[in-house]
């Protein structure tokens, strides 16, 4: 078990920066998801801490050893990390079957028979696939494969679990349960994990924090609560969740803000003196007929149980919001801002 | 802790990429600097005495003429195949396509034999036919006409397979859009696929052009006889009659060869960079353009060419192998084994010749398997400008006329630096040769192969701590093993036919079974040769059997005829 820190990491690929200065400290045994649109870096990231690619600048370390060293060219080889690596395709080896593909790491570790033996059926028992030991892995189901390169990783007792985009192949419904199987795997093992994906839900449901990334920079690393709710930008803001980001028009520094032409009670981190936008999520607005801001319903979109709205106000600006009552398109209706969250453009 | 990304796979990329690049290129580069020599001091005197000879221009402008015209031959033949069993409902396809590619499989100096058998006055099938034209008569085959024909016929596999790879890669869509615009039968073809495929066409061509300037098996069987010299039998006369002596001489025209097969060569490349453009779209499900009724006659037509070329010039052979002497009508009275029990269990030289192509042959196949799984999977995996280089340059060896190889291959070991030995007139330096020689033939599937392996399953092996050489032994090398005894198979079958490097490498006690036949031949002991060749035939079907029956279990892109 390790923490695994970053300081000044960055790495081009021909020329063009995937990683920029990525200073960040991810403790022992946190689940952290590393979450992004397509592009941002976070594979990039993951693969430098894996030791599959050199970081062009900057150190890595993990469980207090130096992993990479830019400035002096080193890097211990990923042969010699001893990290767990879970694959978006599994990469598990077509011609070895399930049990020989759990217990090839031990092999090369030169564990006696025995405990080679012990290991690996106990790592097939913890991932349920003790009856599927001697199949090979083309006669397995997509979750069944995901689980052998689970038990792949978690044989050797690795410092450090990689996950890239692991339920990316995977049906809805299958999803499900794995984000059980490896929340349930993190809690047994206690092992820090890095989990990369492009879905929100996903890393909401899992990870004790998210690494939110962009254009190859940590924008915000939170718990997921605080993403959503205290968001740092307007990336993140509109990001993470619903909402739409607007201007503050006017801010007195004690919580009140003019936003949209209405007087609101705003909410901003303690240090911020200085807020410049709010973002409004469905929950920050209520519909009322007394409402400080009129807007016209666009477009409704039944969610179960509730309606999605989307309202355009007479200044042209679209927000969103909830209801449990049915509104018509073209619908007038009142809006009241209620304590929404303010920052500082970045 | 260690420098760079993977420092132990950059070192053994750069040994081996070094060892392959002397074994390939270095011939080649030796040979370039010796056509500009004028004894021993750079100049061009010599390369201008020999050009202007009268011998050379007269085998050029033989060369050129009987190459260009048998790749008309190999163009219309090739094509129509191509067409028609890429776009429309035959069927029996794969069986058409394995015997379409046997022609290219079976080595000149056999289809020349074969066919020799089959014309001509003393024809033994002819005579047992009772059709056999008066004694005296002239063979008809050794004329330029017979050359053009069999290197037609030869090479017609080359522009089939790169006609029928660039058909594959039109998109379905493409053709189906034309049909739904109102576009029927032949229309289709000559306004949307013809066009598209031109750049394959034109490829296929200029690399069949190149094969058959190289070729020496037919022009030598045919050509010789008639006084009729082209620039690979130029060479290998004044070889064979005057020796080591006039090596400077014969550089000069292994150069002027290789020239014109380089502009053949960059020809090709240019074509083929003009295929991959613009075409998106499906390409799962090949064309099947329904023949309607037409559809049997034109099975009936194909098969009847293949007959024609393949079935009947081997009954020739057959017929010729079993007759007590050459010219003697096949009757039940006059069929005798005896030739066969001559050559395969009495005659010594060819017993020594069965051990030294065999020998050769699977000497070559373990070495360049054992070169190019690594070569191709750290070159997959740290591609950098020198590999990317060597990459391009690969194919030179191969393509390259086998003369130009042999020359090279003489003036680099005559003389071995630093000693007085020389390798000239060792089995070891036909075994060099075959190594420039092959090197493409078992690179090409690994890499094709390697392209189609997640680069994760080296990785997720690195993950879990395995090193270099475990990664290799466990990983990669099961999972291109496929791959690799294809291209093993296929280096096999053809180092073991070769003729033209080992003709002009071979001496005494170093025959290859393609210089076998070709001295028995030339010796008059027709009906030996035909028995030889025909034992060759058959190893090479049934190679060719062999590779075709695992062929679903290679990764695409490995069988070179399932493109």
């Amino acid at each position: 078990m390790a923490d695994i820190d970053l300081s000044s990491v960055g790495k081009d690929f021909a020329g063009t920066p995937a990683l920029q200065d990525i200073t960040t400290r991810f403790d022992d045994g946190e689940f952290i998801a590393l979450l992004g649109p397509s592009g941002c870096g976070k594979t990039t990231l993951l693969r430098l801490l894996a030791g599959f690619e050199m970081p062009d600048r900057g150190r890595i370390a993990i469980g207090g050893c130096d992993m990479a060293d830019a400035g002096r060219g080193a890097m211990v080889p990923p042969e010699d990390r001893n990290i767990g690596f879970v694959f978006q395709s599994y990469a598990l080896w077509p011609h070895m079957s399930v049990r020989r593909n759990v217990s090839y790491p031990l092999e090369i570790r030169r564990l006696s028979r025995d405990a080679i033996a012990t290991r690996t059926e106990a790592a097939l028992q913890a991932t349920g696939l003790g009856d599927y030991a001697d199949r090979m892995p083309s006669d397995l189901s997509g979750g069944q494969r995901q689980r052998v390169a689970l038990a792949r990783c978690l044989v050797s007792d690795p410092q450090a679990v990689l996950l890239d985009e692991p339920l990316a192949n995977l049906d809805v419904a299958l999803r499900a349960s794995m984000q059980a199987v490896f929340t349930d795997f993190h809690r047994r093992t206690g092992a820090t994990m890095v989990y990369v994906t492009h879905d929100q839900s996903e890393a909401m449901a899992m990870a004790d924090r998210i690494a939110v990334m962009d254009r190859g920079r940590i924008r915000q690393l939170d718990t997921p609560q605080n993403l959503y709710e205290r968001p740092a930008s307007r990336f993140v803001a509109e990001f993470v969740g619903r909402g739409t980001v607007v201007p503050v028009q006017a801010h007195d520094g004690a919580g009140r803000a003019r936003i949209l032409g209405a007087e609101v009670a705003v909410n901003a981190a303690p240090q911020s003196r200085f807020v410049d936008h709010v973002c409004l999520r469905p929950e920050n607005l209520a519909i009322s007929e007394t409402g400080d801001l009129r807007a016209k319903v666009a477009r409704v979109t039944y969610l179960g149980g509730k309606y999605l709205l989307e309202t355009v106000l007479d200044c042209g600006t679209r927000l969103v919001t909830e209801t449990r009552a049915r509104f018509d398109t073209g619908a007038q209706l009142g809006l009241t801002i209620n304590a929404p969250w303010a920052f500082a453009e970045d | 802790m260690q420098k760079g990304g993977s420092r132990s796979e950059h070192r053994l990329l750069s040994v081996v990429l070094l060892i392959a690049t002397f074994v390939t290129l270095a011939p080649v580069m030796r040979l370039f600097v010796e056509g500009l020599t004028d004894r021993t001091r750079p100049g061009l005197g010599l390369a201008a005495d020999v050009l202007s000879q009268p011998a050379t221009l007269d085998a050029l402008r033989n060369s050129l003429v009987t190459a260009g015209l048998g790749t008309v031959i190999s163009v219309v033949l090739g094509s129509a195949f191509a067409f028609i069993v890429a776009l429309t409902d035959l069927r029996a396809k794969a069986a058409l396509v394995f015997c379409l590619m046997i022609p290219m499989m079976i080595p000149p100096q056999i289809t020349a034999l074969s066919w020799i058998q089959l014309m001509g006055p003393s024809s033994v099938l002819l005579k047992t036919l009772g059709i056999a034209p008066p004694l005296g008569s002239a063979q008809p085959l050794y004329s330029p006409g017979g050359i053009v024909l069999l290197l037609g016929i030869q090479h017609m596999s080359i522009v089939f397979l790169t006609l029928r790879a660039g058909l594959r890669a039109i998109p379905q869509e493409v053709v189906e859009a034309a049909r739904i615009s109102g576009a029927r039968g032949l229309r289709t073809w000559w306004q949307v696929v013809m066009p598209l495929t031109l750049p394959s066409l034109a490829a296929g061509s200029a690399i069949t052009f190149v094969t058959a300037l190289g070729n020496f098996g037919i022009p030598a069987m045919l050509g010789i006889p008639a006084g009729y010299s082209t620039l690979p039998t130029l060479v290998y006369q004044k070889l064979a009659g005057m020796g080591t002596g006039v090596l400077a001489e014969v550089s000069v025209l292994a150069m002027l060869i290789g020239t014109v097969a380089i502009a053949g060569i960059l020809a090709q490349r240019f074509f083929q960079t003009r295929q991959r453009v613009h075409l998106v779209g499906s390409t799962s499900r090949p064309l099947a353009i329904p023949l309607g009724r037409a559809r049997l006659p034109v099975e009936i037509a194909l098969w009847a060419v293949v007959a024609a070329i393949l079935v009947l010039p081997m009954f020739g052979l057959v017929a010729t192998s079993l007759v007590p002497a050459y010219g003697v009508p096949l009757r039940l009275d006059t069929i005798t084994l005896q030739s066969w029990a001559e050559v395969l269990f009495s005659q010594p030289v060819t017993r020594r010749a069965f051990a030294n192509s065999l020998c050769l042959a699977l000497g070559v196949a373990l070495v360049l398997m054992a070169m190019c799984l690594p070569l191709a999977w750290l070159m997959s995996r740290n591609p950098t400008r020198l590999t990317r280089l060597f990459d391009s340059l690969l194919d030179l060896p191969y393509a390259l006329p086998g003369v130009v190889l042999a020359i090279a291959m003489i003036l680099l070991l005559i003389d071995l630096p630093l000693t007085d030995a020389t390798l000239y007139g060792t089995v070891w330096i036909i075994f060099l040769a075959y190594l420039a020689r092959f090197f493409e033939v078992m690179f090409r599937p690994v890499q094709a192969s390697l392209k189609q392996l997640d680069p994760a399953m080296a990785e997720a092996a690195q993950s879990v701590g395995a090193g270099l050489s475990r990664r290799m032994r466990d990983v990669v090398l099961p999972l291109t093993a496929p791959a690799a005894a294809a291209g093993a198979i296929l280096v096999f079958l053809t180092a073991f036919n070769e003729l033209t490097v080992s003709a002009l490498l071979w001496s005494s006690g170093t025959e290859t079974l393609g210089v076998v036949i070709f001295n028995l031949e030339d010796s008059g002991e027709t009906a030996m040769a035909s028995a030889l060749a025909m034992t060759i035939v058959l190893v090479v079907m049934v190679l060719m059997g062999l590779i075709q029956l695992f062929s679903r279990r290679f990764p695409k892109g490995v069988v070179p005829w399932q493109t």
